[in-house]
């Protein structure tokens, strides 16, 4: 896809990146969390430099606290080892504080047998925004994309605050817990509408897992979907007895060849970028700013045809355009 | 002296280290000085079931405990100490199985069989959970296991205990007496309930089963409170055999237990304080007839310094002798009864303590409230709490946070001396010693047990037949719990630690907002936030300390990576890696920091991570502490620094410093 790169440090961290050299990874992860704004320009031209880079698949898993994501992810993870894919996954902690103190505490659930060379865990602290993703969760998965063969983003959510995960993964798992609510819970909290795969998990204890798939997919008969064209996979398993992993896994891959062969990937991830540059520049500008926005300058448009920048990037050179009309407009 | 005195409870000191023949020699000279019992300390890797020449054992053999990997290793411990008479405590759980096994193997060599055993195997995985460690298979499996050596005993050896309910570790993590109540009742509740499910328990036998639960307590320097606390769990124990299992047996329904005094409480500033501390605790537990304890083991005046040497135990041993023959305290019917004062507090622990189990059991019992992290979850809280108020000087600890002033104490004047040093060629004896074994044994019957053994943990049989006639057959330690941790797999139990910080919410003191100040301004400088790895490496289970660091550490603004305990060096500098942290902690009280410690930080320097710093803390004799700083690491904390803001303070510096622009 790119030519030779140039000789620069960034050029040469994005080489390293794309090779899967985990030390180089880990300091990119950093370099693009870094705040000073004397080092943007590394940042962005380090997002730049892989941007497009790399196909490997997204996966988004959410849910309640406690539903089962982190461990039903050591699980995954052991599947896909068995398969020699290497994996990144991405922990994203809600728990941060005012202080800006944050526990990180997830990895203890990754058994040991899974911290090989081929995997890779970071946990990030949600801050920044309220409830949702921050911008350098989007940024981060980039990053990792380019290094493994399949990336990972845990998040919690439950139903509509998932909108912010769709915009940064290929396919979503839901992971349920069993007996979590009726169908018109599952309903009025916006569930059924954005995940492409439902894992009702903990199966080992009991019947309630059966139910709640049934409830799931008959509320999910109802319509409503993000992607009419795809009816989710409901699967029902147990992450700690490792039940269902390979269905799940099967599920995954099925879903991908969808988004390949729909042109649905395509789709989402041109959306998901324009969403993530939309999204940013809301938290910076606001919705005045953004209506600055026009003609070729139009988000979308703009996003759409310069498919070789860095959401980072766009959003910073849209960020531009917005405060020069706004200083017209002062003016 | 009075005619009528009444028998002492059973006087134990809790020892073994660097081999069997050692452990077996310093046996033998506690009970000619008058111990009446033995309480057995093993290794890391035995209590973990890994052999000493495992990957995993390196740095760690001999060093807390005897090492048993098979049935001559435990002949030779118990050499000249005739089993049939002797009456042995083994602190010992995941593999309480096995060394019960190795155990009656052993009594029968001597001649004797399990039927004539008396003493008791630890067995409570529960709290390993929550507070020791030392667990490896996941709760279901480990509740089987149990309640197997429970049925077995109970007719094959029915003078032994094949399980102490501990709630002793609890307090040691931070327990409030209340919780120690209710969590240990919460325990023995899950223990009696999945023993129950089993078929061929008949009335008679829960009846009986319920008589041989005992308990091992704590008793905290607020020895009237720990007194009542005593009486309170008697009570609430005979309340539950009624009502829960409909127990009418008074002498089943009568709550047996040991007690060690708390050692959380010992501290290593003014170390002979310590010895009035055991003194006091001691009397907590044995002035009342009514709540006076079995048994009871004293720690050491240096315990916070390292391990004790004989002298150090035989002080201790001679507080438990002259409380037991030289003062009146067994000449008098119950000193308390009819007091007002007692009854009252005995009551108030009582009914909180119920409540608390009740929650316990309205979620499900012990085993979840294990598994969703709700009761490490409390205890990491109320220890949070504990450490605040010593930090604050709300609780004095003399010669801590008050009464500081001191001359030089004589006990400590030979520095390094004043500790135990475990010779560094035991582990390499031990491994010499086991290839040998290994060498000798019949290997076909050895793999013949095996086979046997897996078979019949698949077919869901009970363990222990198999498990003896495998000992017999000469296999090992290591060889035992693989065939387990194949079919069972590995469990690794919640930290408690993120919920646990979440909720500490409270008025931050002054110094505390002046750390995150300054947090806030070197994370500006760094340009992200100042993020730490807290963590633990090698088989070591004192979470404690690192706890509550990586709690402070959230406290005061820092991003806080704590994976939990029992990593290995690789998994830690892994993890440094990919979380890309600023500075990385490690704690470390097992006394295998010389060997864990520095592996880190070469491979920290190996995968190009040189350039982070690395502090430690624990139980760190100086010289050891000179030797980390020569192999590189920034700065070493022991519990004398009990300041913990001034520790994230110090630690600020460290990475200030390192990134002065
Ligand atoms: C509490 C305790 C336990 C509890 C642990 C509960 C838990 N979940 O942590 C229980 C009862 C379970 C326990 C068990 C054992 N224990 Co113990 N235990 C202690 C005790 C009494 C206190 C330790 C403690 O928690 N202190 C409170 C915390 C907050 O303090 P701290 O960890 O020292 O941390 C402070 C500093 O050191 C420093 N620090 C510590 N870590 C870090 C990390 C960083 C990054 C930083 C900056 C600072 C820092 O800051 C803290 C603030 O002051 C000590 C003796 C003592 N008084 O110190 C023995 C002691 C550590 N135990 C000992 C032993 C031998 C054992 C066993 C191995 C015995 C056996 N053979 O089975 C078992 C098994 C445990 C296992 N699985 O490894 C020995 C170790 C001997 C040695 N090193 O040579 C000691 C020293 C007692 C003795 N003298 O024999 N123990
Ligand atoms: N019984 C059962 N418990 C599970 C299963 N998966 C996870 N758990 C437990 O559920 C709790 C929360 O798991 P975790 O993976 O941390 O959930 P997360 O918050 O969604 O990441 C833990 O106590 C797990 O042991 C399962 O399949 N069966
Ligand atoms: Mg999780």
């Amino acid at each position: 896809m790119q030519s030779e790169p140039p000789n620069d440090p960034e050029h040469a961290l994005a080489a390293a990146v794309t090779r899967g050299d985990l030390g180089s990874l880990s300091e990119a992860l950093n370099q693009i969390d870094d705040d000073r704004p004397e080092n943007r320009e590394a940042a962005l031209a380090l997002l730049d430099a892989i941007e497009g880079h790399s196909r490997s698949p997204r996966i988004g898993v959410t849910g309640a606290p406690g539903a089962g994501k982190s461990t039903l992810l050591d699980a995954l993870v052991a599947g896909l080892r068995e398969r020699d894919r290497s994996i990144g996954i991405l922990a994203v902690d809600p728990s941060s504080q005012r202080t800006g103190g944050a526990l990180l505490g997830d990895r203890m659930r990754l058994s040991s047998s899974a911290r090989d060379s081929g995997v890779f865990l970071r946990s990030l602290a949600a801050r920044d925004q309220l409830g949702g993703l921050s911008e350098i969760t989007g940024a981060s998965l980039d990053l990792m994309q380019a290094a493994f063969d399949i990336v990972f983003v845990e998040t919690v959510g439950v139903g509509q605050s998932e909108a912010g995960v769709i915009d940064i993964v290929d396919s979503l798992i839901f992971v349920a817990q069993p007996a979590s609510g009726d169908l018109i819970q599952f309903m009025k909290a916006g569930i059924l509408e954005w995940p492409d795969i439902f894992f009702v998990n903990k199966s080992d204890l009991g019947d309630a897992a059966r139910r709640t798939s049934a409830e799931l997919k008959a509320g999910l008969q109802l319509g409503g979907r993000r992607d009419p064209d795809y009816t989710p996979k409901v699967l029902c398993g147990s992450a700690r007895d490792a039940l269902g992993i390979d269905e799940l896994l099967e599920a995954i891959d099925e879903h991908q060849q969808y988004l390949e062969s729909s042109g649905q990937g395509d789709i989402r991830r041109t959306s998901g970028r324009a969403a993530r540059v939309r999204n940013t520049l809301m938290t910076r500008f606001g919705r005045y700013g953004l209506e600055r926005l026009t003609g070729p300058f139009e988000v979308e448009t703009y996003v759409g045809e310069k498919s070789h920048s860095s959401v980072e990037r766009l959003a910073d050179e849209l960020g531009l355009r917005i405060m020069k009309e706004l200083g017209r407009d002062v003016a | 002296m009075s005619p009528n005195r009444d028998r002492p409870w059973l006087i134990r000191t809790y020892s073994g280290h660097s081999s069997a023949r050692a452990s077996n020699a310093l046996y033998r000279s506690n009970l000619a000085k008058g111990q009446t019992g033995l309480s057995v300390a093993f290794d890391l890797p035995t209590q973990t079931g890994y052999d000493s020449d495992h990957p995993l054992a390196r740095g760690e053999v001999g060093k807390v405990g005897v090492p048993i990997s098979h049935i001559d290793d435990m002949e030779c411990l118990f050499q000249e100490i005739p089993l049939d008479k002797m009456n042995t405590s083994m602190t010992i759980n995941a593999t309480a199985a096995w060394l019960l096994s190795l155990y009656i193997a052993t009594a029968e060599r001597q001649g004797s069989t399990s039927v004539a055993l008396t003493g008791t195997t630890q067995n409570d995985i529960v709290k390993e959970y929550l507070s020791r460690g030392t667990f490896v298979f996941p709760p279901e499996a480990s509740m089987r296991l149990t309640s197997e050596m429970v049925a077995y005993t109970v007719d094959h050896a029915p003078r032994w205990n094949p399980i102490n309910i501990c709630s002793y570790h609890l307090q040691e993590a931070g327990a409030t007496p209340v919780q120690e109540i209710a969590y240990a009742m919460a325990n023995a509740i899950s223990v009696l309930d999945r023993v129950r499910e089993n078929e061929e328990v008949d009335d008679e036998t829960l009846s009986r089963i319920f008589g041989r639960i005992s308990f091992f307590l704590n008793a905290g320097i607020r020895f009237v409170e720990e007194m009542c606390k005593c009486r309170a769990m008697t009570r609430l124990w005979a309340e539950i055999g009624r009502d829960r299992y409909g127990i009418s047996d008074e002498k089943m329904l009568r709550l047996r237990y040991g007690v060690q005094v708390n050692s959380l409480g010992l501290t290593e500033a003014q170390p002979e304080n310590n010895i009035v501390r055991i003194a006091l605790e001691a009397l907590g537990v044995t002035l009342s007839k009514r709540a006076r304890t079995r048994s009871l083991q004293l720690p050491a005046w240096n315990e916070a310094l390292g391990l004790p040497r004989p002298w150090d135990q035989q002080l201790s041993l001679r507080t438990q002798q002259i409380l037991a023959y030289e003062t009146d305290l067994l000449e008098y019917e119950d000193l308390f009864d009819g007091s007002h004062v007692v009854e009252k507090l005995t009551a108030e622990l009582l009914s909180t303590a119920r409540e608390e189990l009740q929650t316990v059991l309205d979620m499900g019992g012990a085993v979840v409230a294990v598994e969703n992290a709700y009761m490490k979850q409390r205890l990491v809280e109320s220890h949070t709490k504990r450490l605040r108020a010593i930090e604050s000087g709300e609780l004095v600890v003399v010669g801590v946070n008050e009464y500081q002033e001191t001359v030089e104490s004589p006990l400590v004047e030979g520095g390094s001396e004043s500790i135990l040093k475990v010779d560094e060629s035991a582990e390499r004896e031990q491994i010499e010693s086991l290839e040998a074994f290994r060498n000798r044994r019949n290997s076909d019957e050895a793999s013949r047990a095996l086979r046997l053994l897996e078979d019949t943990v698949k077919s869901g049989a009970n363990i222990m037949p198999v498990s003896i006639e495998a000992a017999k057959a000469g296999v090992t330690t290591g060889e035992w719990s693989e065939v387990l941790r194949n079919i069972f797999g590995e469990y690794r139990a919640p930290t408690g630690v993120a919920a646990a910080s979440a909720s500490s919410g409270h008025e931050a003191s002054a110094e505390v907002e002046r750390v995150r100040a300054r947090v806030d301004d070197v994370s500006s400088r760094l340009g992200r936030r100042l993020k730490i790895l807290v963590g633990k490496p090698g088989l070591d289970g004192h979470s404690n300390g690192a706890e509550q660091i990586a709690v402070k550490a959230r406290d005061v603004g820092m991003e806080v990576v704590y994976d939990g305990i029992r990593l290995t060096p690789q998994e830690i500098v892994q993890s440094a890696r990919d979380e890309g942290v600023h500075i990385i902690g490690l704690s470390i009280l097992s006394g295998s920091h010389c060997v864990l410690v520095v592996d880190v930080v070469e491979q920290l320097r190996r995968a190009g991570l040189g350039e982070i710093p690395v502090v430690v803390g624990g139980i760190i004799p100086g010289d050891d502490a000179e030797e980390l700083k020569k192999a590189g690491v920034v700065r070493v904390y022991t519990p004398k620094d009990f300041d913990l803001t001034r520790i994230m303070s110090e630690i600020v510096d460290v990475v200030s410093e390192l990134n002065a622009v």
